[in-house]
């Protein structure tokens, strides 16, 4: 089928093949492509001589530049860290009040505590630190171990429940599942602690109940939660007085703690955070509490 | 079937019994394992076949006349497989998208989880979606341009019904967590291996068939058809090479050791996107876009141009992906400026298409279909140019890990990839069945523009959410500390990912009324008498000079 042909449109001719009705036209490459091409080619020719590229066996080429990417990166590592070392020194040196007195650090505590916050606590408690079902909210005056800058620095450092050796360690019992209260007494504790919070639930019929409970809180709760309820720091125990709840202040939250117990986890950060991260961070969080020491 | 000997209708019947008892073996060696589930799947999927073997098995012979046309029927059911993988790949796409803005889509099941389905997604698409469309069209492109049938009977049927096993135990592996966490390599030991002997049927099958031609020079689309199928063979072997735990387990391990894993990972990865996402669609719009726009190729010397260096600079630019990481800084430097002379090629061969349709743009305002391919070569060109422009080593800098990589491939795999191939099925579907035209010409307007919309949207809300993530990652306070969490670019990404998930539920509906529109055409639009120049040359050369030049 090697027959010259004319594109009536073009007015180039064909190659003279057809495969099912397709045919080409025999188009020069168009000088355009033909300079692009030498420019890529002109790039990558100088990107080669200048930059390591090549290999040469066990070697390869260096480039005219000497520029090597391991020691690029290690330089600007070097030149980050030595930015950052004036003001983390002193972080590092100064006490929570003087820090405090200095605007100027409070504004890199800010700025680079949301940071670190947020890449590393935000998971649980939230971006804005105010928590959720099952992890305590940070922004209210409400603090199971302390909200001064120190405790949330002790707490950051050991943290809660965990292998570090001076680990802050709570524990609720699991109070029905082991048995150490009888099932109506599960029951009436958790209507008395309800009640607290609640005191339209003290109606008549309610009282006889709420009274048991209070007699069960007394021998068996007010050990760490405190014969007032009102919680003990020492022990990381919480106010169950106040409205702040970690695990859900209805009856059947309140029964399902008492019955089943609680073992919170806070993460130890000890190894993972340097020390002026963890001031960064004491000061940043006991910044979002309304709670000032 | 219909055409099949009682011989070949034997051997697929022996050849699908062995499976089943490789299906069997495998159920019982890993019972306690997700291999089991996957010979039972074997098992169930070729006893299917099997039954509808020993159905037709005493059926007529078949019309001895048969050799002298082309064989379509494999192009035929190949069609379905392409558009109901394309619905599946994409519908969970559009979930994994949407689980993005709202996680808790994953209804708290592991199955469901943004980590299994996003491989069923790109697997899916790519290779159910992708892969059939490729394997059907290449029956239909070797056949009318080599003017000779596919060289074997049974060959074909056992390349797409084996290749959508491949694709089917991939997917399921997925969703019961079996991964070798290879991109766009997740399938585990069995199923590649399954693959290499379909893909060697495959490579055998098409040479032969271009060996039987009666056409003096082998066709452009052709070349790319048979790049694409031998460099899969070699990409998918090598970067599968692995060690199984044991012939009872999903679970293998790869031979390369780290960095070298990576790369060789990446130079699989990125010539699976050279000669499975981009050869192999070249290759049909190397056949669909002259047919429908009737014009002959703008220029045979630049196809040769573009096809050696494509095939010859994508070898080299794998590493790009590995910018900044432990692979030698020599090596990030020599793919990048490959990556970079990649950019002629490429663009060479877009614009080889939009200049062939010089004298007929015309038609690309009438039929949707044409503008299909015409919009189809247009993304191609636009994506080109942004792999190189992002295979920049500052570039990269910022644009790696970010949404702008998404937004990349989908520029790709939506503005290239899908709209080539509904182009190329919406003149392939009337020609294969022998329709005048499409049961709706209105259809295949709703779904140019569903599919031209979405594709924007998405891209657009991934190049933005792209630039930002990176920007906002990279940003430093005056004290020297990053200035953002990475939660905060999460938010900051939300109406993006919004905005992604409508464009992509777009495009899905699209889909959906592409596959309505040509069901319908196959059902209600009526058949036209056998169309004279559609046959090989036997009995083309019969019917005399009625027939003249074809077309």
């Amino acid at each position: 089928m090697d027959v010259e042909e004319v594109d009536p449109i073009s007015g180039r001719k064909t190659t003279g093949h057809e495969w099912n009705g397709i045919k080409e036209l025999d188009t020069p490459v168009p000088r355009g492509v033909l300079l692009f091409l030498v420019v890529t080619h002109v790039f990558a020719l100088l990107w080669w001589v200048l930059l390591p590229t090549w290999p040469l066996g066990t070697t390869y080429t260096k480039g005219l530049l000497g520029i090597d990417e391991r020691n690029v990166v290690e330089e600007k590592l070097a030149a980050a860290a030595a930015a950052r070392a004036v003001w983390e020194k002193r972080i590092d040196t100064l006490s929570y009040e003087q820090i405090r007195a200095d605007e100027g650090l409070m504004a890199t505590v800010r700025s680079t505590g949301h940071q670190v916050f947020g890449d590393n606590c935000a998971v649980c408690h939230g971006v804005d630190g105010k928590g959720r079902s099952n992890y305590p909210d940070l922004t209210d005056d409400d603090w199971l171990w302390g909200g001064g800058p120190e405790d949330i620095e002790q707490t950051l450092r050991v943290g809660i429940n965990t292998r570090h050796i001076e680990s802050r360690v709570a524990q609720m019992p699991s109070f029905g599942r082991d048995q150490m209260l009888e099932r109506n007494q599960v029951r009436d504790v958790a209507a008395y602690v309800y009640s607290l919070t609640n005191p339209e639930y003290s109606t008549p019929e309610n009282i006889g109940r709420i009274e048991a409970g209070r007699e069960v809180f007394l021998t068996t709760c007010a050990a760490c939660h405190g014969e007032d309820a009102r919680g003990s720091r020492e022990v990381g125990a919480p106010n169950l007085t106040d409205a702040y709840w970690i695990y859900g202040g209805t009856m059947q939250s309140i029964i399902e703690s008492v019955h089943g117990g609680r073992q919170g986890h806070m993460p130890t950060w000890d190894e993972r955070l340097t020390p002026a991260e963890i001031k960064i961070l004491a000061l940043y969080v006991n910044s979002l509490g309304v709670e000032k020491p | 079937m219909g055409q099949l000997t009682t011989r070949e209708r034997d051997l697929a019947a022996a050849i699908l019994l062995v499976l089943a008892i490789v299906g069997i073996a495998m159920a019982a060696a890993g019972r306690f394992d997700p291999i089991g589930v996957h010979g039972a799947i074997v098992l169930l999927y070729s006893l299917g076949l099997l039954y509808l073997i020993m159905s037709s098995s005493f059926g007529p012979p078949p019309d001895p006349s048969r050799i002298s046309r082309y064989y379509d029927d494999p192009i035929k059911v190949g069609v379905w497989f392409t558009l109901l993988w394309a619905i599946f790949g994409m519908f969970i796409g559009v979930w994994a998208a949407a689980q993005l803005a709202w996680p808790s889509l994953n209804f708290d099941t592991a199955w469901a989880s943004f980590g299994r389905i996003r491989p069923a997604h790109t697997t899916g698409v790519i290779f159910g979606f992708g892969g059939n469309a490729l394997i059907t069209t290449s029956f239909h492109v070797v056949q009318r341009t080599s003017r000779a049938r596919l060289a074997d009977q049974l060959s074909p049927w056992f390349v797409l019904f084996g290749y959508n096993l491949f694709c089917i135990v991939a997917v399921t592996g997925y969703f019961m967590g079996v991964t070798q966490s290879k991109e766009y390599a997740e399938a585990e030991w069995y199923a590649d291996l399954w693959l290499v002997i379909v893909w060697v049927t495959y490579f055998v099958l098409y040479i032969r068939t271009l060996a039987r031609r009666r056409e003096p020079h082998i066709y452009v689309a052709n070349w790319y058809y048979l790049a694409f199928i031998v460099v899969v063979a070699i990409l998918h072997i090598i970067n599968n090479l692995t060690v199984p735990v044991s012939l009872g387990h999903a679970k293998s391990y790869t031979i390369w050791p780290g960095v070298q894993d990576s790369m060789v990972q990446w130079w699989y990865g990125h010539n699976a996107v050279a000669f499975f996402l981009t050869a192999g669609f070249l290759a049909m719009l190397y056949y669909y876009l002259p047919k429908r726009a009737e014009r002959p190729i703008f220029s045979y010397r630049l196809s040769i141009l573009s096809f050696w260096g494509i095939t010859f600079f994508y070898m080299w630019a794998g590493s790009h992906h590995l910018h900044y990481t432990a692979l030698p800084h020599w090596v990030q430097n020599l793919g990048m400026t490959f990556s970079v002379m990649l950019l002629v090629p490429s663009w060479a061969s877009a614009g080889n298409a939009l200049l062939t349709l010089n004298g007929a743009w015309h038609k690309v305002r009438d039929d949707a279909t044409l503008r299909f391919i015409m919009m189809a070569a247009f993304f191609y060109g636009l994506s080109t140019f942004e792999g190189s422009f992002l295979a920049v080593r500052p570039v990269n800098s910022l644009s790696h890990y970010t949404d702008w990589t998404v937004g990349h491939v989908h520029a790709g795999a939506l503005g290239w990839v899908a709209l080539i191939t509904y182009g190329s099925l919406y003149t392939l579907v009337p020609a294969i069945w022998k329709r005048e035209r499409m049961y709706s010409a209105a259809l295949v307007e709703v779904h140019f523009w569903l599919a031209f919309a979405g594709t924007v949207i998405y891209v657009f809300a991934m190049w933005n959410s792209g630039i930002i993530q990176g920007l906002m990652w990279r940003t430093y306070t005056g004290e020297g500390t990053l200035a953002y969490s990475f939660v905060d670019s999460l938010v900051a990404m939300y109406p993006y990912y919004i905005a992604r998930a409508f464009g992509g539920l777009l495009f899905l509906i699209g889909a959906v009324v592409a596959t309505y529109n040509i069901w319908m055409t196959v059902r209600g639009v009526p058949a036209l008498a056998e169309r004279h120049e559609d046959v090989p040359v036997a009995a083309h050369l019969a019917d005399g000079a009625a027939t003249g030049p074809a077309e």
